[in-house]
């Protein structure tokens, strides 16, 4: 009995050490989100039962090397014969059954917890796509590829692909939704931003290519700097086809691919492309114009550059803009020589 | 030359050669035939799959079901003599410890190349910025990773399971010979196709696959799609021999809980092998017909749904983390009573904990879809599920605690790497949990801490284990004993180098490191602590090959192994010499006389030649 009294204290000694040690080194990023503070507290009753349980195992074997080890005098020396308990076993058995029910019950409770709906939360529709994000307000009519959010109010977001599967991650949120391709997989996210400041979203799941750089940012303001950012974005904004092009491919995430500094990307840069002679990759040589480009944006597989793939870029811009959007925007790439 | 050239491996890989040329040739025919034009993606599908089937018809593993076929003799697997020497090692043989010993070369290679290409994408990730490697290569690197050591875990534990169980239970060999030498051909040219994707173009969608991701892009993913599916072959028919052979060739007097516990872990994963391994051939061949056939299962624009593709894939690939380390954990088991001196406490429900987790584990697939867009009604009870495998994992931590306690501990190479098991198996176990319930994975989904959590369980369950296993088992094989300096170098510079790299790993996930990127926004102070895990990577890397250095040359210097060597009472140490006879016990009769692990009951034997039990009874009177 006196070693497992021993023992016991051993065991509440370390647990007390290895917890405060947790908690002290920082383990997770800021709580910006009030379903960080709700999931945060779970992840400390994880760390309290990791401390406990690591502790339990590691002393009793550390204690039982040191403690029983073996008699230098009596190098065959053999163990006691002990086979067995019965009533051991079905303790550690019915004990951890109860335990790890009762973790699930408080699992579900987080679970419903950060999943709580606002029926007066703001909508913003997310699209997501090789490799870009973009965010539509339907409420004001704005799109942006910048998430700009509220504080302390509840966002419900409706999330959508237009190609692979991609995912939508804020860590000081904590929350995360897998964004699907398909109308009839819009999946839906609802947090709240408790703090202000700049985050980033980051695309979590494995989407091939750049999926490294499928960033945003998300920038949390007061109630009144979101409205003054409505306002802007409604208000005064130059309606000549070049900046109109600009605005259409920010918010469609082209720059992802298609860099303005001359540098090419996983597509071909858009400085001094206009008019520039290009190599295809069935070896005719052409020439930059209205026609190519135009068909390049609708049908982007007929006519690929030799040295970049086949195949990256979304097959459906005939669809999604108009004639008049892809003419702008055909105008904007005019205007970077 | 002639004698190279004859040899099983050469023969089958030039057969395997000439068969890709074949069937991308007949393909590309066919089509021309048709006035269609060259396509390379179904023209190396098809080579792929002629070049395995002749690469098996050149080793020579149809010749003797031919034979049954057309109504030629057959000569009986226990009366073919074999080569002798090092050379019937690379070929065709149908001797369960030579078998054995192929799956555990083959399983090496597989793992010096998998951990390679693992030390190739860390220098990239070792600093923020592009350095080294493009998105592509990046992420073929990480995918094949993955893939080529789980190739190589399944080889390992079919090492283990082929040459020990029918020592363990006294059996001459396996129960089907012919099939156990097809199942571990069949891996030869699986391996090499899925090695192959890497000169295709690579892919990039790691070891997962998912769709629709999959169905575009580089078409090295049907290379990868097609080595799976034939290494699931092996999985599948592998399985299925070790299951009869416990069930039905045990020596006279060991009942199913006289067996050694190691047969036990065979048998909970072989169970689980059998059963769920189809899941995820049929899953990749999904994606191959979508790929090669313009199916459209997954694509949603075709009206197929990409989660269905998620389910059918983890309904084998989380039951197959138990498959990886069900084996190990019996390795634990096994060896733990030997180097404490003390009887396994709790057998039966050890044996039982392993059935129990093997069950368990088919109803937890669903947790690695909590970020999927899974419905809450499947997402709560998967969550209960989940943690349920935690009772089984405990009562296995529980029982060798208390075999350990007040046990008398001796402390060789085999022993310390059990040890190591025991403890970053338990790191693996406890931070699993955090990503079993849902609200907690949400954010730590696609992190480095899942990263982190899972080699954990693989160190634990399957890397340490099975280095105890060669350390111990390796004067069986060979008759000399492993250096133990050596031994021990590699233990100590293994286990704090994984440490250092496992502990990084999951620090910066949990602040917010994804998976599988090529490349990290420095203002997130990733970089120090990715260079230590780089660091931690090469250092494993180093040990590894003081590993190789005494694996090698042992086998010709290492100290003679003489009689019971580890003082066991298993019937392979008790009753057979080192090295091992051909056809083990023939001619041998033993009987089940005792537990398996009475340590430190006075008198009690397990096993006893069957002249000696007559002998005593004779003394008796």
């Amino acid at each position: 009995m006196k070693h497992f009294s021993i023992v016991s204290i051993l065991v509440i000694l370390l647990t007390v050490i290895v917890y405060v040690f947790l908690q002290a080194v920082g383990l997770l990023p800021t709580q910006a989100s009030s379903q960080a503070v709700i999931i945060d507290q779970l992840f400390d009753i994880h760390i309290g039962i990791i401390s406990f349980l690591f502790s339990l195992i590691v002393v009793f074997i550390g204690y039982s090397f040191i403690v029983f080890r073996r008699n230098k005098l009596l190098p065959d020396e053999e163990g006691q014969h002990i086979t067995g308990s019965s009533k051991l076993e079905i303790v550690w058995t019915l004990v951890p059954l109860a335990v790890v029910i009762f973790i699930s019950y408080l699992g579900a409770i987080s679970l419903a917890e950060t999943r709580k709906i606002d029926p007066q939360a703001l909508e913003v529709k997310v699209t997501g796509g090789q490799w870009f994000w973009s965010f539509d307000y339907p409420d004001y009519g704005i799109t942006s590829d910048v998430l700009n959010l509220p504080v302390d109010r509840q966002v419900k977001l409706s999330l959508t692909s237009v190609d692979v599967i991609h995912s939508f991650w804020v860590p000081e949120f904590r929350v995360k939704q897998d964004v699907l391709p398909g109308e009839n997989l819009v999946k839906e996210l609802r947090f709240t931003p408790i703090e202000t400041g700049d985050f980033m979203v980051l695309c979590a799941e494995l989407c091939g290519g750049a999926h490294a750089y499928m960033n945003s940012p998300v920038k949390v303001v007061t109630e009144g700097e979101f409205q003054d950012w409505v306002d802007e974005e409604l208000g005064n904004f130059p309606q000549d086809p070049e900046s109109l092009g600009e605005r259409l491919a920010k918010n469609n995430g082209c720059f992802g691919c298609h860099s303005l500094d001359g540098k090419d990307g996983v597509g071909p840069t858009w400085r001094g492309l206009y008019g520039s002679e290009k190599t295809l990759v069935s070896g005719e040589k052409i020439m930059v114009d209205d026609e190519y480009l135009y068909e390049a944006i609708v049908n982007p597989n007929s006519q690929i550059v030799l040295g970049f793939p086949a195949n990256v870029m979304a097959q459906n811009y005939g669809d999604l803009f108009t004639d008049e959007e892809i003419k702008n925007m055909i105008a904007f790439i005019k205007s970077l020589d | 030359m002639k004698n190279f050239m004859s040899t099983g491996i050469v023969k089958g890989i030039l057969y395997q050669i000439v068969g890709s040329f074949i069937g991308a040739g007949l393909l590309g025919g066919i089509r021309a035939l048709m006035g269609l034009s060259w396509k390379t993606e179904p023209a190396i599908v098809l080579g792929g799959l002629v070049g395995a089937i002749a690469f098996m018809v050149g080793v020579g593993a149809f010749k003797d079901w031919w034979k049954m076929a057309v109504g030629d003799d057959v000569t009986e697997a226990s009366e073919v003599a074999g080569e002798q020497g090092f050379r019937r090692y690379f070929g065709f043989s149908l001797d369960h410890k030579v078998i054995g010993i192929q799956y555990g070369i083959l399983s090496m290679v597989l793992l010096v190349l998998g951990g390679s290409l693992a030390l190739i994408f860390r220098v990239e990730l070792a600093q923020s910025g592009l350095q080294l490697l493009n998105f592509v290569q990046f992420n073929t690197l990480v995918g094949l990773h993955g893939m080529v050591l789980i190739a190589s875990i399944l080889m390992g534990i079919a090492a283990m399971s082929n040459y020990v169980v029918p020592l363990l239970i006294g059996a001459e060999d396996m129960a089907f010979p012919r099939l156990n030498a097809f199942s571990f051909w069949i891996a030869v040219p699986a391996s090499i196709i899925l090695m192959s994707s890497l000169f295709f173009g690579g892919f990039e969608t790691g070891w997962t696959a998912y769709p629709p991701l999959s169905v575009r892009g580089p078409m090295g993913i049907q290379m990868f799609f097609l080595g799976v599916f034939f290494v699931g072959w092996s999985s599948i028919l592998g399985a299925l021999n070790l299951i009869v052979t416990i069930l039905t060739m045990r020596t006279k007097g060991m009942g199913l809980f006289k067996m050694p516990i190691f047969a036990w872990s065979v048998l909970a994963t072989s169970i689980i092998s059998l059963t769920a391994t189809q899941l995820i051939g049929l899953s990749f061949q999904l994606v191959m017909f979508e790929r090669l056939l313009e199916m459209s299962f997954f694509t949603p624009s075709g009206g197929g749904n990409p989660i269905l593709f998620q389910h059918l894939f983890w309904f084998y690939s989380h039951p197959a983390v138990y498959i990886f380390v069900l084996p190990g954990l019996g390795i634990i088991s096994e060896l733990l009573p030997v180097f404490v001196r003390k009887p396994l406490f709790g057998y039966k429900w050890v044996a039982m904990s392993s059935m129990g987790i093997a069950l368990t584990g088919f109803l937890v697939w669903g947790h690695h879809m909590f970020t999927a867009g899974i419905e809450e009604y499947l997402r709560v009870p998967f969550m209960y599920s989940t943690l349920l495998v935690a009772v089984p994992t405990g009562v296995k931590f529980f029982s060798w605690v208390a075999t350990i306690w007040q046990g008398k501990a001796r402390f060789p190479v085999p022993m310390l790497f059990v040890l190591g098991g025991i403890i970053v198996f338990l790191l693996g176990g406890l931070t699993g949990p955090p990503g079993g319930t849902v609200s907690t994975d949400l954010h730590l989904h696609d992190t480095y801490y899942i990263v982190g959590h899972f080699h954990n369980t693989m160190f634990g369950g399957f890397i340490f284990p099975i280095f105890a296993a060669i350390y111990y088992w390796y004067p069986k094989i060979t008759g000399r004993r492993m250096s133990e300096t050596l031994g021990k170098v590699h233990f100590y510079l293994m286990t704090p180098s994984f440490f250092l790299m496992t502990f990084g790993q999951m620090r910066i996930g949990l602040l917010g490191m994804r998976r599988r990127i090529a490349d990290y926004d420095p203002a997130m102070g990733f970089d120090f602590t990715q260079l230590l895990i780089t660091i931690g990577g090469y250092l494993i890397a180093i040990s590894i090959l003081v590993f190789f250095y005494n694996l090698i040359v042992s086998a010709k210097k290492g100290e003679p192994a003489t009689g019971n060597v580890w003082n066991s009472r298993s019937p392979e140490w008790d009753i057979l010499p080192s090295p091992a006879p051909a056809h083990n016990y023939a001619g041998i009769h033993f009987n089940v006389v005792g537990e398996p692990y009475d340590y430190g009951l006075k008198g009690s034997k397990y096993v006893e030649l069957a002249q000696n039990v007559g002998q005593r009874k004779e003394n008796d009177e």
